[in-house]
Formats: C-alpha cells, structure tokens, sequence
C-alpha cells in the first residue's frame, strides 16, 4: 500500500537545539572515529569569530525560533577558552528567543586541568557537564588511550558536582576480558559517585580507529555475543536498582534528569550544526532538510571566513529518508515516538507507515509495543534494536 | 571424390591422458590441411573447457590425406571421440560413421576403465581394431606388460600392436601403412539412392546449423534437394565440404566419404542425429539403423544468484542448447532460490560443463541443486510417473512402489587401494559383480544405484585411491527400492531446493549432516530458528539457532543518523535477497553454501 507523501506539518514554534563542535583534543583515543585532531596552535580568536559567524548564518536563515538546549561536543570542548563558549551563548541569546530554563551542555575531559576551568564555563553559561569518565581502572584507562587516572577522573566529577546542578559521566563496557561481575563492581563504585545522569556504551570498534587494526590483528577480543548481553543485563539491572533507568539505549537518568539536548535528536526535532563537520536538521518549506558542514578544521575556518558558513550538505530529505531516520532515533528512546510525533512527521499513524503484519510480529514477539501513547521499543527490544529497526524498516510502505 | 578402395576412416579410442590428442595432432601435422601457423596444441578440441580439461567432448573430425609406401594416395577420415563416460552416445555416434579403431594406450600406464567399454562399442560396431601402445619413450613404459594386459582384460591380440610415441613423432609411419593395410576400405555404391548417416550437428554463428555426415551411398552435392527420412523435412543443400580440420568446401561427398552439410536448417533441434539423409527426388528405401538417442539421466536445478539474471540464464541455455541438443531445461519455481530452471543432463561430468560455460561464456553466477537421478513411482492408482525432482515427489499415501536407476559400473583400481573402493562400494548400497586382476590392478564390476553415484561419488573414489582409480559405468536397470523423501525445514516450513530422496538406512547421517550445515550458516535472528530433517511428517534431526540477545548501535547522535541511514542503504541490496520462513527470514546466501558444501 503506498501512502501519500506527507506534507510536513512540524510546527515552527517547535523548541530546537543548537550543537556546536569543537573539533580538538589534546591527544586522539584509539576506539574514537568522531572528528577530533590533535593541535597545538588553535587560534583561539579566530576560532571565536568563526564559531559566532557561522551561528549567526545559520540563525538567520531559521529565523527567530525558540531554543531549549545548547551542545558543546568534540572533539574536547573543555579545551575552548570560556570565553569563546560565552561568545557562542551571547549568540544564541540574541539569535533566538530562548527558554527560561534552556540547558547548555559541555563535554569535559576528566583532568585537574580541566577541573581548574570550570568555574569559568559556568560563569559563561554552561549549566550542565559531561564528563568523559570511560573506566574506574587505571589499566583499562590506558588501554583505551586516556591521559587521566581514575582517581583524577573521580575528583573531577566532584569537583563538576560541586558547581553545576546537573553533571554526567560515561563509561565504556563490554570491554576485553570484562567479567559481569567487575563491571557490576564498577557501576557500583560509579553510582557512589553520580549526580542524576550516566552513559554508558558498549565499546564498539569503528573502522578508521587504532583499535579497529589491532582488533582485526587479533591484538584483543571482545566479549562474544553472550558475554556482552549479560553485561548489557547487568547494566540495565544495576541502574533500574539505583534508580537511574535507561530512557534511551545508552544513556541512564533520574527522571527529569534526563539530557534535552540528546533528547532533540531521538525525536527527530530540529537542530542547527554549528562547527566543523557538525550536522543539522531543519524543518524547511514543508520538509526536513539535512545539513553538514566541511569536516576539516582549517578549510571549515577559511570557509566560514570567507561565505559566512561552510556547508557542504544543504539537502531536502525525501519522505521515505525522514521515516528512516526517525525510526531509527525514535526507538531508542524508551519513551518511543508518541503518536502525536508520527503524526506531526508524517501526517498519519505508525500503523500506516509499515506493514501491519511486521508490527505485529514484533510486539507478539515481546520486542516492540504499540498502544494510544505511541510506538516504542520494549527493553528486550532495545537490546536487539539494531534487528528490530531493520525488520521494521523494510516493511516500511511507500510513499507516493 | 575419392575412389572406396583409396578411403580409410578411423576413430581413436583412447582413456583421458593416453596421448589421443596428442597423435591426433600429430596425425594432422604430418597428412592434414593446417599449416604450421594454424596448429595449435589439441587441434580438434576446440572449445576452451576441452582444451582446458584435455577432454573431448564433442566429436570432431578430420580428413587427413597420405601417400602410402604403395604408391597410391589415401584419404583417411579421422573421427574424433569423447573419452568420457557421460558421452557415450557420441562415441557410438563416431564409431558407426568408420570402419576401424585405433586403440590407444599408455604403454606406462595400462588398460584403463574407460578404454574397456569404448573398446567394446567398437568391437559391437564390427570395427577392425589396431591396438597402439603410445609414450614407449617413457622410463616407465613396459610395453611386454601392457600387451598382455590387452590380451587379458580386452582379448585382442596385442603381438602386432603399433609402438609409438605421438609426442617425438616414432613410429608413425608404421601406424600410418596399418591403417591403410590393416583396416577396411568403406563399402558404398555411387549409382544407388543417396543414403548418408547424420553423424553430428552443431551451430555455427556464420554458417547457421552445419550437420557432420557419413556418406554410405550415392552422393551429396549442392543443389540437391535432401530429406531427412526420420523427420521428413526437405531442405536445399548449401554447401558440402570437408573438414581438415577447417572447413574445405567442395563438389560432392561419394561414397565413403566424411564432410559436412549446410542446408538452412534454422536449430540444432530441427536435426536428429543418427537420421538419415536421402534425396528427396529418388529416394532411398530403407534407412541405416540409427542411434540410441541420448537421454538424461542427471538432473539438477540451475538458478541465478541475482535474480534479476532469470532472463539471462533462459537465454543463455537457450543458446547453449543450439549446440548440445543433449542437456534439457524447463522452468522451476523454489521457495528458497527464486527462479530457476530444472536441467537434465548426460552424467555428472555434462553437468559441470555446461554449469562452466554458462558461468564462462555468458558470465552468471549461478546456484545448482544437488543432482538428483529419475525415479519411477508407481502410484496407488495404477499410474507410474517418472519424478525428476525431488520437490515434485508425491504424498506417500499415494504412492505404491519407487524404482531407482542403477548403473553397472567398473572400476579399474591399483591393489593398494582395492580395500578401500570396496568398502565405498559397499557403503554406496552396491552389489559386487566381478572381481578379477589385470597385472596388479583389479577390475571391479558393480551395480550401484545412481543416485548413489551422484553424491560425491567421483570425488570420494578419486581421494580414496589418490586418482589412480578409473571408473565407467552404463545404465543397467530400474530396480524397487526403499526410498524416502528427505525434507530440510526450517520453522516448520520446507526448503525445497535442500529436498533429497534417499535410501531409507541413509536418511538419517544425512539430514543430521544437512541440519548441522545449515545452523553454521544461518546468522542469529530475533526468533529462535528449528532445522528439522524429516520424513513425511516423522523428525529425524533438529538443530536450533538460538535468537538474537544483544545487536544494538551504542551511539546515535545527531551527527551518526546519517551514517546509520547510509549503512542501512547498503544492507538493503544484500537483504533482498531474504527468503520468509514463518517469523524468521533468511539469507539466500545460507542456502547456496548449504548446496556448494554437498558433494
């Protein structure tokens, strides 16, 4: 059955988030295929400059829209001066009209450095951190490449804690040779040390990495399919206990304490990218449109210097593109997608968007449910998303 | 036109690798019409696969022309055979356009399985026999032991045998004055009724359909208007020439001689080898006994990997078929594989060939399902249907009683390994027939259920004896059996392309190997999936592929949704080639190496 092409009818006044890369570390870690260089010389003025002018492009082409959340990510944001995080706020200050109480987010390595500078990133506006934490084991720290020990990792975090009501770390799991039962240690010991928010991700070896050559070497194994589900059970058991459960496949919260920003993705709500290689999504002229900015720092700088931006992507998504998309962020969220999403999306019900009989086999199967609030994965769902969303995906109807 | 009593015409008779071709050329080095620059090494196996394999598989001729130590010019017609077994009928098709044989063996290697039965056909054809023993420059050869050998196990008198080497060029001239001394001149009268033997066809992309003809009486000339007696149709003769081995046109073909024939027949299929050709105008009474007709006896389904091949593939066979009217194919639907065709085949060896070209010469990947033989099932009603396919095979409520072919098959094996080809023999369910010694070789006759054979039967009987076994076989008889379908399912639903009859004592190793197989290869799903074996509705083997408990993407942010979309786009072609079984869909893939794994 095809159905009609959607016309989009996402509402404007709908709240966006802004996401703002940094695109520098101090030292690349193995495991990491996101776009981060190593670099001594960052021009911190320019960088400032360039940031604000490529916001303010981006900002005048959506108009005055409301914002909720602002991401700082990398790359290692907590290597910006303060003040170039204040000049990007003061940005989206003037740009947009802005939530009474809009979050800001800024991912921070776990180092006394670090440390030393929030005072300044909460002064420019920053009220929520993120702290890339990975392991409470000084070995397994260094195997993944980590500059900080874990006891430094942990005195950052109550030093986080000590300035902003909301902080998050992450931690990496299914990692070589990692028993349940340490990795139930471990979480304990983490959520001793917790505010109301963690991630935590299974180790994945991405192509392009360090670790994606040692492992097909045979440098180290992973967990096999077993192993890493009892340790995603464990997780899942150990933080519904301590009551920070997960709300999206990776990423546990308190509730209301979960991150906006993140959130904005998983339903499919707009956002700008601002910063090399950053992507956005823009509800436009009756579509979404998906943008990306060039991912290479100094080029993105020349650009953005030289034409006020430097995207590279500007496209219109097709229909069926935007119900990939959406399905595949959607489901990760425990909440799902509501009716009153797919319906905002695509103009009709979730049961009109793919076959019948595939929904079915997948909520009789325990892995999907279907009800009035809207369509989500189950836990047992969540675990196994990647062949849910798959099956569910290719029964998918066209659209005409 | 030659005088009869200036004309010889000859097959060789030869096991694969005892230098056949090898004389050939030299036969057409020495006599033939190619200059230097146009030999080339096996002259008359002119497809790649033959030349390749160092096989013949059609027959091919040439005219060779010698002036003998009598003074006189000879023609001397040289008629290719297939040394293999699947080719039988063209042998016999070749021996029945000559008078003579020349025999050939390797003087260090001894009378071989294949030899035997070619040997016999030639002995049935009334054919005089010149038995060669080549390669006697070899350290090896051991010529006193390889007569006796011809004497015992043939029962030709070797004391006269040729001695030579095809490959240094000694001996030749001997061989050469024993053909024309040894052999009958042809027999024929140039005044009566024209009657020629179709002896082969084939088609040529310039010429359209040329026939191979042995002229026995009268002539054949162009102009003339031809009939063929078993079909009727009349046609216009184009053209008549010689092959030498390229095509030499020329007036008329006499009696006795050997040529070829164009006379705008449109496809292979229009002639019938073994016809006879008359003229149309006065015609000849009685036609020369013709062949058996070839018939299949292997079966198989071809399907292409990429469906959208399914045209392609039909074309593909269609041309095929052009030149090998001996392979048959109709369409197949399967559950598992898509669209395909059903093929019949000479024997295994038939099967692989064309399998080749089609992959070769029209360039398909394509899936074959295991062999499968005819069986006769007599049904409850009084009917009896022959069953090609396994998937085909009717509710057993319905059936009375099956027959399966069974071959008698003989086997020349080296005493070492003698144990063990029994022991194969044995478990293959065969029957021993005889069992004598030819030096210190065995020759074992057996009758063996053919479907026996076509499950890695070759393979297993090669690794066994590490290839010094020789094996032959020919249809013997169809004899009631215990057999059972073997179904493979897979959640409760059947794969018909893994479907197999078998002997009910086998049944049992084989669906559990079939069921192990398949676990390996089909990936975890989100539902648990049960291979079972069963007979009728009775389970004899179960694997379980446990589901899916963890497959998830740990991170998905809003710069990583473009790259999932990606890599789901990537997926996709490779997910449509997903086959519904119940709640679980699998890959095709999975079922094609379940098949490359068989035999």
């Amino acid at each position: 059955m095809a159905v009609p092409a959607p016309e989009l009818t996402t509402t404007l006044d709908e709240p966006m988030g802004v996401y703002v890369h940094w695109p520098f570390c101090r030292s690349k870690c193995p495991y990491c295929d996101f776009n981060s260089h190593v670099s001594d010389t960052v021009d911190h003025d320019r960088w400032r400059t360039a940031l604000v002018r490529e916001l303010e492009t981006q900002a005048a082409r959506v108009g005055r829209r409301r914002v909720e959340s602002v991401f700082f990510g990398g790359g290692t944001p907590s290597l910006m001066e303060p003040e170039t995080v204040a000049a990007v706020l003061d940005t989206v200050r003037s740009s947009f009209r802005i939530a009474n109480d809009l979050e800001v987010t800024l991912e921070a390595n776990p180092t006394s450095v670090e440390a030393g500078r929030l005072d300044g990133f909460r002064d420019a506006g920053v009220n929520r951190v993120s702290l890339g934490v990975q392991a409470l084991d000084d070995e397994v720290l260094r195997f993944l490449g980590r500059t900080h020990a874990a006891s430094e990792a942990l005195a950052a975090v109550a030093a986080a804690r000590e300035r902003f009501d909301r902080v998050s770390f992450d931690l990496i799991y299914a990692r070589p040779g990692q028993s349940p039962q340490s990795w139930k240690r471990e979480l304990s010991e983490a959520l001793k040390h917790a505010a109301g928010h963690l991630s935590l991700y299974q180790l994945t070896i991405e192509p392009t990495t360090p670790f994606h050559s040692l492992h097909a070497r045979g440098a180290f194994r992973l967990p096999d399919e077993d192993t890493a589900a009892t340790l995603w059970d464990v997780t899942q058991e150990t933080l519904d206990a301590a009551g920070l459960s997960a709300y999206e496949v990776s990423n546990h919260a308190r509730p209301g304490d979960e991150c906006r920003h993140n959130v904005v993705y998983w339903t499919y709500r707009d956002y700008l990218g601002v910063g090399p290689g950053a992507h956005g999504r823009l509800s436009e002229a009756g579509g979404k449109t998906a943008t990306r900015t060039h991912r290479a720092p100094s080029i993105w700088l020349d650009r953005v210097e030289r034409d006020g931006h430097a995207l590279v992507d500007d496209q219109m998504l097709d229909p069926d593109e935007v119900l990939v998309e959406a399905t595949l962020t959607g489901l990760r969220l425990a909440s799902g997608l509501s009716r009153e999403r797919w319906h905002a999306l695509f103009d009709r019900p979730p049961e009109d968007l793919f076959d019948i009989r595939t929904i079915g086999l997948l909520t009789d199967g325990g892995f999907l449910e279907l009800d009035e609030v809207g369509l989500r994965a189950t836990a047992t769902g969540r675990a196994r998303l990647d062949a849910v969303t798959d099956r569910l995906l290719r029964s998918r109807q066209p659209f005409r | 036109m030659t005088d009869l009593s200036h004309i010889r015409n000859f097959a060789i008779i030869a096991h694969i690798d005892h230098g056949k071709s090898t004389l050939a050329d030299r036969l057409i080095q020495m006599c033939g019409g190619l200059t230097n620059r146009e030999m080339k090494e096996q002259v008359l196996d002119s497809m790649d696969i033959e030349r390749e394999r160092g096989i013949t598989i059609k027959a091919q001729t040439v005219r060779l022309i010698y002036d003998a130590a009598d003074g006189k010019r000879y023609t001397l017609n040289l008629i290719d055979t297939p040394g293999h077994v699947d080719f039988a009928y063209e042998v016999s098709r070749s021996l029945a356009a000559c008078e003579g044989s020349i025999l050939v063996v390797d003087a260090s290697q001894g009378v071989e399985a294949q030899t035997l039965a070619n040997v016999y056909k030639a002995i049935e054809a009334n054919h005089e026999i010149i038995p060669v023993l080549n390669k006697i420059d070899l350290p090896a050869a051991d010529v006193a032991r390889v007569k006796e050998q011809i004497e015992d196990v043939i029962g030709l008198d070797a004391s006269d045998a040729i001695e030579i080497s095809a490959k240094s060029g000694l001996g030749m001239e001997a061989l050469l004055e024993a053909i024309v001394k040894r052999l009958p001149p042809p027999k024929g009268d140039r005044e009566a009724p024209t009657k020629a033997m179709m002896v082969d066809s084939w088609y040529d992309p310039y010429l359209g359909v040329t026939c191979l003809v042995r002229v026995h009486d009268g002539v054949l000339k162009k102009g003339q208007r031809v009939k063929m007696m078993q079909t009727g149709a009349v046609h216009p003769v184009e053209r008549v020439g010689v092959l030498t081995p390229k095509g030499l046109e020329v007036e008329v073909l006499g009696p006795g001689e050997v040529g070829f024939l164009n006379a705008g027949i449109k496809t292979v299929a229009d002639t019938k080898v073994g016809d006879t050709i008359t003229d149309e105008r006065r015609q000849a009474t009685t036609a020369l006994p013709g062949f058996q007709p070839s018939i299949s006896v292997v079966f198989c389904g071809l399907f292409p990997v990429d469906a959208s091949d399914f045209d392609h593939l039909r074309d593909s066979l269609e041309k095929l078929r052009l030149n090998d009217a001996s392979f048959s194919f109709e369409m197949e639907t399967s559950a598992a594989l898509g669209f395909g065709f059903r093929c019949g085949f000479l024997g295994l060896l038939h099967l692989e060939i064309v399998q080749e070209r089609l992959e070769r010469e029209f360039d398909l990947d394509l899936i074959t399902t295991a062999p499968s033989v005819i069986y006769k099932i007599h049904l409850t009603d009084g009917r009896t249907i022959e069953l090609h396919n396994p998937a085909d095979m009717p509710d057993v409520m319905k059936i009375q009683s099956i027959e399966e072919p069974w071959i008698k098959a003989t086997i020349f094996v080296p005493d070492d390994y003698l144990g063990a080809v029994l022991g194969l023999c044995t478990e293959r369910r065969g029957e021993q027939v005889d069992l004598t010694y030819a030096g210190s070789r065995a020759v074992v006759v057996y009758r063996l259920p053919l479907n026996e054979v076509v499950f890695d039967f070759y393979d297993r009987l090669k690794s066994i004896s590490r290839g010094y076994a020789s094996f032959d076989y020919q249809l013997d008889s169809y004899r009631e059996s215990d057999l059972v379908k073997l179904s493979i399912m897979v959640n409760q639903e059947p794969v018909d392309a893994l479907s197999m009859i078998v002997h009910r004592g086998q049944a049992d190793p084989r669906g559990r190997t079939m069921c192990a197989k398949l676990k390996e290869l089909i990936p975890r799903q989100l539902f648990k999936i049960a291979i079972q074996a069963a007979i009728g509705g009775k389970v004899i083997a179960r694997e379980t592929v446990s589901a899916l408990r963890k497959d998830v993407t740990a991170k998905c942010y809003g710069g990583d949704i473009t790259r999932k979309k990606k890599l789901l786009e990537k997926q996709k072609e490779g997910k449509k080639r997903m086959r519904q079984f119940g709640q679980v869909e699998i890959p095709q893939s999975a079922f094609i190496a379940a098949l490359k794994m068989d035999g």
